[in-house]
């Protein structure tokens, strides 16, 4: 495997880790704000706080991650990107600061309550975050970033007036209250909270089909978009049926009221076979007929000594993670809030 | 009409007010995770439940300037790539293994306070818990030594060749351990540890102030002013490395700091006094020597002056001021916990008077300025080099028009942030004293030695 294609995998699977914990974070902010705006406070809340304080700020640090490995193997990707994208990457940036700020004043802060303040700049946040970082993924597909007079430019009429911006922004907001509510169900029956539990499951059922509608949307405006990235995605439509079949296991589990954990797995599934599938087909470019893998990676001293780095980061990182989820997703006395 | 401005200009406008903003955060980041470790173990190897207290108490508020500081870290992570694309096209190929070790060094920090936070009384041995925070501590220092090395390497480039404007062979080591690291991480670590035993040490006095004599506050005092004393006496000795290292290897930097114009042995040092258009020092201080034994520890060193320059490559001459206040406060860091070693042999006989509290409670806020103007000696120091002697800072920024927009953005944020930090800071150590949680826990008022 050479440099460009271990150092994108990397960077894809640390992207695939942040889409999960991510939606699960946006989701829950989502939902937790929606429970205390209708009242049902009392019957989720709780159990989404206790999951998500500890692990909040490990999220954040998966899309430094990636943007960082980004810049340090391909330095003109970086550029590109970076230029191009200074207002809505800017404008991501101030969401996630809002974000971060008022998740930790409505949680650690004192208060009798719940400020609505917070709670909504969180749940909204929540919403709009994905959205914006969603239309990245269109933006790769090209036709939107240009050279002009050797400046870096961007065609913001090419980018709102594209179907395909559009669904990806959809299938972003849907499967990110999907995936939230799915992995809820999971922890509510961990946790043994029937109550909570009947609530995750009407949004983990009412949120599927659109998902699946929205990922068939996405799929074929590519076509439109980008015929040749189609063309390879139909070479692997393999990866693209595994995917479905694996959210049709889940969403049986979930309506069944069994195998949880499993059901979850199927959803990790779902949306991994479904982004490896995207990402090979999209290779070998990182941005469409601009930037490929192989012409833009660093020198190979400094490949060799950032993918050393990265595995001896992994040594460490591995293990922290296990720790952080057996202490509080997996210690059933954590989960069921007997222990803190 | 925003869009006309300058986007060289407006980009590092916003560089600097968000390294303004964030370098408060990550030092406090840095500094408190090492005074918890040593309020908790305190605690526990005396049996002294103040001291644990003490540590709950730091880091519920803590974790309040934590998450602000991720942010802003997010918000500075980003820019770079934001607003100074070519730099980071062209000089990403030598710094990509700092920047990218330091994000493994936050993921471990990330998570470690995660664990420590929601498992006081999770272990059934006492030290299990403290042990959490020799990771969290690792981790915040770990990435202020890779972060710092980045920077040290835009100072003192090394470790490649420059081919037709990219840069090649490169070293990656070679790069990140430059002339220019041992001296400046050194100097970072240690007035990070001083600033936040400072800050804390203004806490304490505040409530002392604010006639609170319960015992614990007392306990607080001695143990952050203390530690404040012991790490600033550190970081003037590390300061004096940096100012030999800047003499060898920066030489227009350490000229431009003491303008100092002539090359010279016998060199004094000047604080204070205004320039002149002729560039005639009025008004100033002068020290006899202490220059050239500042740059080499003998009265008859060599120090490099500003002549040697050509006009267009030399900082610019205000950093002086900055080196000047910094000093001093750095003085006052060692002055006044060295008065509050010595109080009972102050006249008055008073344990605490009242002026002595109100010189610790300037402690805080002084080694915050100093650290602030610290950063700006350095990298104002550095212009007009973004990557000193290879690429200047008016090649390296964005071309995009709307940088000044994106600057509005940001200031706005940062002060809607610094405002709402503050209220709930305030608000979460008012809202329960500690006499109240002492109170509460039933523990008697002396803290109880033993169980």
């Amino acid at each position: 495997m050479s440099y460009g294609l271990t150092a994108i995998t990397v960077l894809w699977t640390f992207l695939f880790g942040y889409l999960i914990i991510a939606s699960i974070d946006f989701g829950a902010g989502f939902f937790s704000f929606y429970s205390v705006v209708t009242g049902h406070e009392n019957k989720i809340h709780n159990i989404i706080q206790r999951y998500l304080s500890p692990v909040w700020e490990v999220t954040n640090v998966f899309l430094i991650f990636f943007v960082v490995g980004l810049v340090g193997f391909f330095p003109d990707a970086a550029y590109y990107y970076g230029t191009a994208l200074l207002v809505p990457g800017s404008l991501a940036t101030v969401l996630l600061a809002l974000r971060g700020a008022y998740y930790a004043y409505s949680t650690y802060g004192h208060h009798k309550g719940h400020n609505r303040l917070y709670m909504g700049v969180y749940g909204a946040t929540g919403l709009l975050i994905p959205a914006a970082l969603s239309t990245i993924l269109a933006i790769s597909e090209g036709g939107i970033i240009h050279m002009d007079e050797g400046k870096v430019g961007i065609s913001w009429v090419n980018f709102f007036m594209n179907p395909y911006t559009w669904s990806v922004i959809v299938l972003a907001l849907v499967s990110v209250l999907y995936i939230s509510a799915m992995f809820l169900c999971y922890y509510a029956d961990r946790a043994k909270d029937r109550a909570a539990f009947q609530v995750v499951r009407g949004y983990a059922l009412l949120w599927s089909g659109p998902t699946i509608a929205a990922s068939l949307l996405a799929f074929f405006q590519i076509n439109r978009q980008n015929p040749e990235h189609f063309q390879n995605m139909l070479n692997m439509a393999w990866m693209f049926i595994a995917s479905f079949l694996c959210f049709a296991a889940a969403i049986y589990l979930v309506y069944r009221q069994k195998r949880l954990g499993l059901s979850f797995m199927l959803v990790i599934l779902q949306f991994g076979f479904a982004w490896y599938g995207y990402g090979r087909s999209h290779l070998p470019y990182i941005l469409y007929d601009q930037i490929s893998i192989y012409e833009s990676i660093t020198s190979e001293t400094m490949a060799v000594a950032m993918i050393s780095a990265f595995v001896l980061g992994l040594l460490v990182l591995i293990p922290s993670l296990v720790l952080l989820l057996w202490l509080f997703l997996f210690n059933a006395n954590y989960v069921r809030g007997q222990s803190r | 009409m925003m869009s006309t401005l300058d986007p060289v200009l407006m980009s590092r406008i916003l560089t600097a007010v968000t390294l303004f903003v964030h370098i408060v955060l990550a030092t406090i980041g840095v500094g408190i995770p090492v005074m918890l470790a040593l309020a908790e173990w305190r605690g526990i190897r005396t049996g002294d439940k103040h001291y644990i207290l003490l540590a709950r108490r730091w880091a519920r508020g803590f974790v309040i300037t934590v998450a602000v500081g991720v942010v802003t870290g997010t918000a500075i992570g980003l820019q770079l790539s934001l607003l100074w694309p070519t730099f980071m096209k062209v000089a990403g190929r030598a710094i990509a293994l700092p920047l990218f070790m330091e994000t493994f060094a936050f993921f471990v920090e990330a998570i470690f306070l995660g664990i420590y936070l929601y498992t006081w009384d999770r272990f059934k041995n006492k030290y299990t818990h403290l042990l959490l925070l020799i990771p969290v501590a690792i981790g915040s220092s770990a990435s202020a030594v890779f972060i710092t090395s980045l920077n040290a390497f835009m100072n003192q480039p090394q470790g490649f060749e420059l081919v037709d404007g990219v840069f090649t062979n490169v070293n990656p080591f070679l790069a990140m351990f430059n002339p220019a690291t041992p001296s400046k991480v050194a100097h970072v670590l240690a007035s990070a540890y001083t600033t936040s035993a400072a800050v804390l040490a203004s806490i304490a006095a505040f409530s002392l102030l604010r006639r609170k004599d319960h015992p614990y506050f007392k306990k607080a005092l001695k143990l952050c002013v203390i530690s404040t004393f012991v790490f600033a006496m550190t970081t003037i000795l590390i300061g004096d490395f940096s100012g030999k290292f800047l003499a060898k290897f920066q030489p227009e930097k350490l000229a431009a700091m003491e303008w100092h114009f002539d090359t010279m042995t016998e060199a004094p040092l000047i604080y204070g006094g205004v320039l002149d258009e002729n560039n005639d020092i009025k008004y100033a201080l002068k020290i006899p020597y202490a220059l050239s034994i500042l740059a080499g520890n003998r009265p008859n060193t060599e120090v490099i002056g500003l002549n040697e320059f050509p006009e267009e490559e030399r900082p610019p001459l205000m950093i002086h001021y900055f080196f000047d206040l910094k000093v001093t406060n750095g003085v006052l860091l060692v002055l006044i916990p060295l008065m509050f070693m010595l109080r009972k042999r102050l006249p008055g006989k008073k344990p605490y008077p009242t002026w002595l509290l109100i010189g610790i409670f300037a402690l805080g806020p002084s080694a915050m300025v100093a650290i602030w103007l610290g950063w700006f000696l350095a990298e104002v120091g550095r212009q007009p080099w973004i990557v000193r002697g290879y690429m200047k800072v008016a090649e390296a920024a964005t071309t995009s028009p709307n940088v000044g927009w994106m600057l509005l953005l940001f200031i706005l944020l940062y002060i809607v942030l610094a405002v709402s930090a503050v209220k709930v800071l305030s608000r979460l150590f008012r809202s329960k004293s500690a006499e109240e949680e002492i109170a509460q826990l039933g523990w008697d008022p002396e803290g109880g030695r033993g169980q």
